[in-house]
């Protein structure tokens, strides 16, 4: 034991260029810090832990604890059409969203960080305003706007928005990924013989994946979520889950709400929990 | 089916070495001088070369201009005699070691090594034998599996040398590729080096800081100061007949004397000391002031004599004497200039005494007179 701790081993040159050794042992988390985790964590999901077994009631109104188990309540959601169409409109947009999102993400996230200066920190900065401006303006000024333009109500109006509001997630973990990413590599990929498109894709692209598919993801979430907006600029002939779910609990109190938001908390935690599987099928291998 | 079993050979990745010449290449970034100014060099075919100077002296611009990784403001780079100065990186096929490897670190070693393969279309069993035989001549063959982090930093610079020749490049471009390696280990890649350029035969272009490297490693080295060549030469050249004072203390441990030239030798001093020559780099004749570089092996130390008739020399007092095996080192300080000066006496030679005066001597030939 006292030899171990004798000499904190200073750094030599004979070290150098070997990848430097990680010394540094993970600390354990304390006790207390994990038991604050649990508690934050319990917190976060209790009303789900309410919503789901409620989803299951056999009675007729909302039951927590449910008296009797039944699937009347998603038998209900997936009969009627009009949910049904709502979660087709909402995936159908999510999908779009996160496509589109991811594309022009990347390519801001790639263009800004080959750019310095006041210019490229302004288009940054301009990228992430719907994340900071808040969700009740952009609903107004959107709506306005939409209104002038004819597109409350239409696809391409959801897809525009929702394009808008997830991208800074796509920006900000591109960028983090980018951060990251060796350019010496794309040197050596263009003395190998590759154009700067194909380093790109067999080069750049395989390295800062994890962060473009978190960046998707994140996207699609929003998206689907996302519910002030989508209040503004829906109309009867087009709204997404969160809208019915919305007008289905303040106009019909209807415990079919309780299946949609189940689905809907479903969906979204597959999503996200995508990349982390992933990653542990990946690293198996 | 084929009854003829294909042993890798390393003659399947020998190519002829390309002839590189630089006219007036210049780069310039708009800072208060250019990063390279004006560099005029040929390199023939199959020739080791190495760009030897300290740090921003302009050898790694020169060498990424040569690459196509760095536009020329100026100039003209030609490959055989023809002009690829505004070639993009990719179409030049030159092969490129970086000091830090560059290995695609999601890709396997086979995998590495195959990409400028794959990047020209080359067939399957022709990529799979190619690879073979390149991993052979690095000592590698075995570890095709293994992902680059998986190895050590003289394993991936082996990887990266191989992923460097085995598209048969026109020349290989290396740019410090030893600098991040440990000293043992450094001394096993120079030989493999100098082995794989015997056996590849293609032109070398070796960017390094390290004089000893150049010296070892090159048959010519090209010495940068300030964005521009200061003298051309082989080891031996630049060792032995250095043109300025910058070269005579970059290569090697030197004495300097600052003379003032003359009509049939130099003046130190009150004292005159003759010219052989021989000695006299280009430039010396007009120029104001001169120094005159003596390397340590070759002061003698007049102990039980006086200094021979003609020779320089200079009277000092013995700082420091260390026995280092092959030589005796002599560190003493003039005592009219208050120089250091060193000296390596042969082993056999007299110990002096330190705090005692005594005349350093050399042979007029075996001096250098330079320009600063």
């Amino acid at each position: 034991m006292a030899t171990h701790t004798q000499n904190p081993a200073p750094r030599h040159t004979e070290e150098q260029g070997r990848p430097a050794r990680r010394q540094k042992p993970v600390d354990a988390v304390p006790l207390w810090l994990k038991a604050v985790g649990v508690l934050v964590a319990i917190y976060l999901i209790l009303p789900t832990l309410v919503v789901i077994p409620m989803s299951f009631s056999a009675g007729a109104t909302f039951q927590f604890p449910p008296q009797e188990w039944s699937l009347r309540w998603y038998e209900s959601f997936f009969t009627d059409e009009r949910w049904l169409r709502a979660l087709s409109n909402s995936l159908k947009v999510a999908v779009s969203v996160m496509v589109v999102a991811t594309l022009v993400g990347t390519a801001a996230a790639l263009g800004l960080s080959k750019s310095r200066g006041r210019w490229a920190e302004a288009v940054r900065s301009f990228l992430m305003l719907p994340l900071v401006a808040p969700g009740i303006v952009i609903a107004v000024v959107v709506y306005i706007a939409y209104l002038n333009w004819q597109m409350v109500g239409s696809f391409w109006g959801y897809l525009l928005i929702h394009t808008a509001m997830a991208l800074p997630f796509v920006l900000v973990s591109v960028t983090a990924s980018l951060s990251g990413f060796d350019a010496n590599l794309l040197r050596a990929a263009s003395s190998l013989g590759a154009n700067p498109l194909r380093a790109f894709w067999r080069v750049q692209l395989p390295l800062i994946l994890p962060g473009v598919l978190s960046g998707a993801v994140f996207a699609f979430v929003t998206s689907l979520d996302e519910v002030v907006v989508a209040l503004f600029i829906r109309s009867p002939l087009f709204e997404t889950l969160p809208v019915r779910m919305f007008n289905s609990v303040t106009i019909e109190i209807d415990p079919t709400v309780a299946a949609a938001s189940s689905i809907l908390v479903v969906l979204a935690t597959l999503f996200i929990l995508t990349p982390q599987l992933f990653r542990l099928v990946r690293r198996k291998k | 089916m084929s009854t003829a079993t294909h042993t890798p050979q390393a003659s399947s990745i020998q190519t002829e070495g390309t002839h590189i010449s630089l006219h007036g290449v210049t780069k310039d970034y708009g800072l208060e001088r250019p990063a390279v100014a004006d560099v005029d060099l040929e390199i023939e075919g199959g020739e080791f070369v190495s760009f030897l100077g300290p740090s921003g002296s302009g050898k790694t611009t020169t060498l990424n201009m040569i690459a196509g990784l760095e536009t020329v403001t100026r100039g003209t780079v030609s490959l055989d005699g023809v002009d690829v100065s505004h070639l993009p990186a990719y179409k030049r096929n030159l092969g490129m070691l970086f000091q830090n490897y560059a290995l695609f670190p999601h890709m396997t070693v086979a995998q590495n090594v195959a990409y400028p393969l794959r990047e020209r279309k080359v067939g399957r069993a022709e990529i799979k034998e190619r690879v073979a035989a390149v991993l052979e001549l690095v000592q590698l063959t075995g570890r095709e599996a293994a992902l680059p982090r998986q190895l050590s930093g003289g394993q991936q610079q082996r990887v990266a040398l191989a992923r460097s020749i085995v598209f048969n490049p026109r020349a290989l471009l290396l740019d410090e590729p030893l600098g991040a390696l440990d000293k043992n280990l450094r001394a096993a890649l120079q030989l493999e080096l100098r082995r794989i350029h015997r056996e590849v035969g293609s032109t070398f272009v070796f960017v390094t800081h390290d004089q000893e490297e150049a010296m070892t490693l090159s048959d010519r080295i090209v010495l940068f100061r300030e964005g521009g060549v200061e003298q051309v030469g082989t080891p031996e050249d630049l060792y032995q007949r250095p043109n300025t004072l910058f070269a005579a203390r970059f290569l090697g441990d030197s004495n300097t004397f600052r003379v003032v030239p003359g009509a049939d030798g130099v003046s130190y001093g009150d004292v005159s000391w003759a010219a052989v020559p021989d000695t006299v780099a280009p430039g010396v004749a007009g120029s104001q002031a001169a120094y005159v570089v003596v390397r340590p092996e070759h002061m003698e130390l007049a102990q039980d004599g006086p200094v021979p008739t003609g020779a320089p020399s200079t009277r000092v007092r013995i700082q420091d004497v260390e026995f280092v095996g092959s030589f005796l080192r002599v560190v003493a300080r003039s005592t009219d200039r208050d120089e250091l000066i060193t000296a390596k006496l042969s082993p056999g030679s007299a110990t002096p005494e330190v705090g005692t005066e005594v005349d350093l001597w050399w042979r007029p030939e075996s001096q250098r007179i330079v320009v600063p």
